[in-house]
């Protein structure tokens, strides 16, 4: 079996998924990225031979995304996060035309048009306002764990606002509303909510049209899922796989990368498959 | 008579007290933590203790500090972009610019020969450049913040940060140190950026001789001579830096005393005083 590999580098997590020959999902793995982002890397694929009883020698190729792409030295292509999500969050739900990515430290807003092809970009890479981090350091402080604060959310009778767009100076806040007596449900739906508007701007700015599907580990909070459909007014596409989106789209595009090499060196065109590598030459 | 001023900072709360030469009598400086108003108190009462007099010795106590949780406290509150152009301005009466970098902000302001603020730029909307990133440093670092400047200072070649946002600085220096970058090229690379950060807030009101450097952070040898490096110019600053917003809030309460109004802690205690109706 010819099997190909996405890997995603994040800013929190590493993610791998694995296609087999005929492109269906194999299976997944993930594990904190920490600093040694080529440790992570090559653990999680690792993972994936061991718990899926795959040779390496069966994976024939493996493409690299996410904040730490150009770390992964056994890849065979590196592709940037926009091009993974796109086509990730196509393969999910096919009539997807606003994605929505939000990561740990970034968060992006993409418009594609039906066939896949990226119309708008916006993102939010220079401040941690609407992204993961800001519900980790909102988690932090109240001596939660990052799973939890999306379901307890929920649960909100009175949200409480937060005002600082800071993660930093937020944290201040939360710590205020925690000695006024407020519940912790509250003060997270605040949080929430203070990430939701953020995000929303972001949709807004490519759009917004439906459909909407959102990508990137955030999505696993059910809280944060509720903040964005009531200020978007929409129904968010969201699956199982979302936190994996951006993995699934680079195994994707690895697989048709490597059926397309396949393909030319069937032609005869090219002897090898280094050559056809550099036929293709240097993506720009 | 005495007179006090109790600047409520995000980080720390200062309490000065001066006699009626405009000698500084006592300083006291305690954690804010959640509850501002107690901060407040202690640092009152603290100050106090050290001049060996009562509550009721103090003729008028003004109350700065603390942008929107602002809170009453003592006879009059007067804003700290005031009470730190005051306090600047008598210990350095040549200034003519003032850098105050907070725990969460950080301010310039231009004041002119009679020590009026003519314009003021503040940084009050993300931690980058701001006390907090300092902290933010210190901690992923494993470091005191008291040790950060004579760390940074060992440094033979800065590290360029990249990153403005504290979040995402964090995230940069684990990555430096997990390349083998040493803890003070790094450390003294966070110092920069803050000096980068200051010195654009300072270029949109004028940079003008003298430059006076107040607020928690100019107790950071490495700050002040990040920032004397960037700005090529000597910046003042005074062993008291850290509580130049009370001693200004002080001397506004002077002035008040000066002209015979006296507050109310004559009658009443502090804690009464701070908490009560009509603080201001």
């Amino acid at each position: 079996m010819s099997y190909s590999v996405g890997i995603d580098v994040g800013a929190r997590m590493t993610r791998a998924l694995l296609l087999d020959g005929h492109g269906r999902v194999q299976g997944r793995a993930i594990r904190e990225t920490g600093a040694r982002l080529e440790l992570a890397a090559q653990q999680v694929l690792e993972d994936l031979c061991g718990n899926y009883r795959v040779s390496r020698p069966e994976i024939v190729y493996i493409a690299s995304t996410g904040y730490g792409r150009y770390r992964v030295p056994f890849r065979q292509i590196q592709i940037t996060e926009m091009s993974c999500h796109a086509v990730g969050a196509l393969w999910l739900f096919p009539r997807t035309r606003t994605v929505l990515d939000i990561g740990a430290m970034n968060s992006r807003a993409l418009r594609i048009a039906p066939t896949g092809r990226v119309e708008a970009f916006r993102m939010n890479d220079r401040c941690a306002s609407g992204a993961g981090r800001f519900l980790e350091r909102v988690a932090r402080s109240l001596e939660l764990e990052l799973e939890e604060v999306g379901e307890l959310s929920l649960r909100s009778q009175d949200p409480q606002p937060i005002s600082s767009i800071c993660a930093v100076l937020a944290e201040s806040e939360v710590i205020n509303h925690v000695t006024a007596g407020k519940s912790v449900e509250d003060i997270l739906r605040g949080a929430h909510n203070s990430i939701g508007e953020r995000l929303v701007a972001l949709v807004r700015q490519v759009g917004a049209h439906p459909e909407i599907t959102l990508t990137g580990g955030v999505t696993k909070n059910r809280g944060m899922v509720r903040a964005l459909e009531e200020r978007l007014g929409v129904q968010l596409n969201v699956s199982p796989h979302s936190d994996y989106a951006g993995a699934l789209g680079a195994a994707l595009l690895a697989r048709q990368r490597w059926l397309r090499l396949q393909e030319s060196a069937a032609r005869g065109r090219l002897q090898s498959c280094e050559g056809a590598q550099t036929a293709f030459g240097p993506s720009p | 008579m005495l007179v006090a001023g109790v600047d409520i900072g995000s980080t720390a709360t200062k309490a000065a007290i001066l006699d009626e030469n405009k000698q500084v009598r006592a300083l006291s400086l305690v954690d804010t933590g959640a509850n501002v108003v107690r901060a407040a108190e202690r640092a009152f009462q603290e100050a106090l203790r050290r001049t060996g007099l009562e509550a009721w010795d103090v003729t008028f106590t003004v109350g700065t500090g603390y942008g929107r949780y602002r809170l009453p406290f003592g006879d009059l509150q007067v804003t700290e972009i005031s009470c730190h152009t005051k306090g600047a301005c008598f210990l350095f009466p040549r200034t003519r610019t003032i850098l105050d970098i907070g725990g969460q902000d950080t301010k310039a302001i231009r004041v002119n020969e009679r020590a009026e603020v003519t314009d003021f730029s503040m940084n009050d909307k993300c931690a980058a450049g701001t006390g907090r990133f300092l902290e933010a440093a210190a901690q992923v670092l494993g470091l005191e913040l008291g040790e950060l400047g004579p760390v940074a200072a060992a440094s033979r070649k800065p590290l360029k940060i990249t990153n403005v946002c504290t979040v995402f600085v964090e995230q940069e220096i684990v990555m430096h140190l997990a390349r083998g970058c040493p803890v003070e090229d790094v450390l003294a690379g966070v110092h920069q950026a803050i000096a980068g950060r200051s010195l654009g807030l300072l270029r949109r009101v004028g940079l003008e001789e003298e430059i006076t450097f107040t607020g928690g952070v100019a107790c950071n040898p490495g700050m002040v001579r990040a920032l004397e490096e960037r700005l090529k110019l000597r910046l003042n600053v005074a062993p008291e830096s850290q509580y130049i917003g009370a001693i200004g809030a002080a001397l506004f309460a002077w002035e008040r005393a000066a002209h015979g109004e006296a507050g109310r802690q004559k009658n009443t205690s502090c804690a009464e005083a701070g908490t009560g109706p009509g603080g201001g």
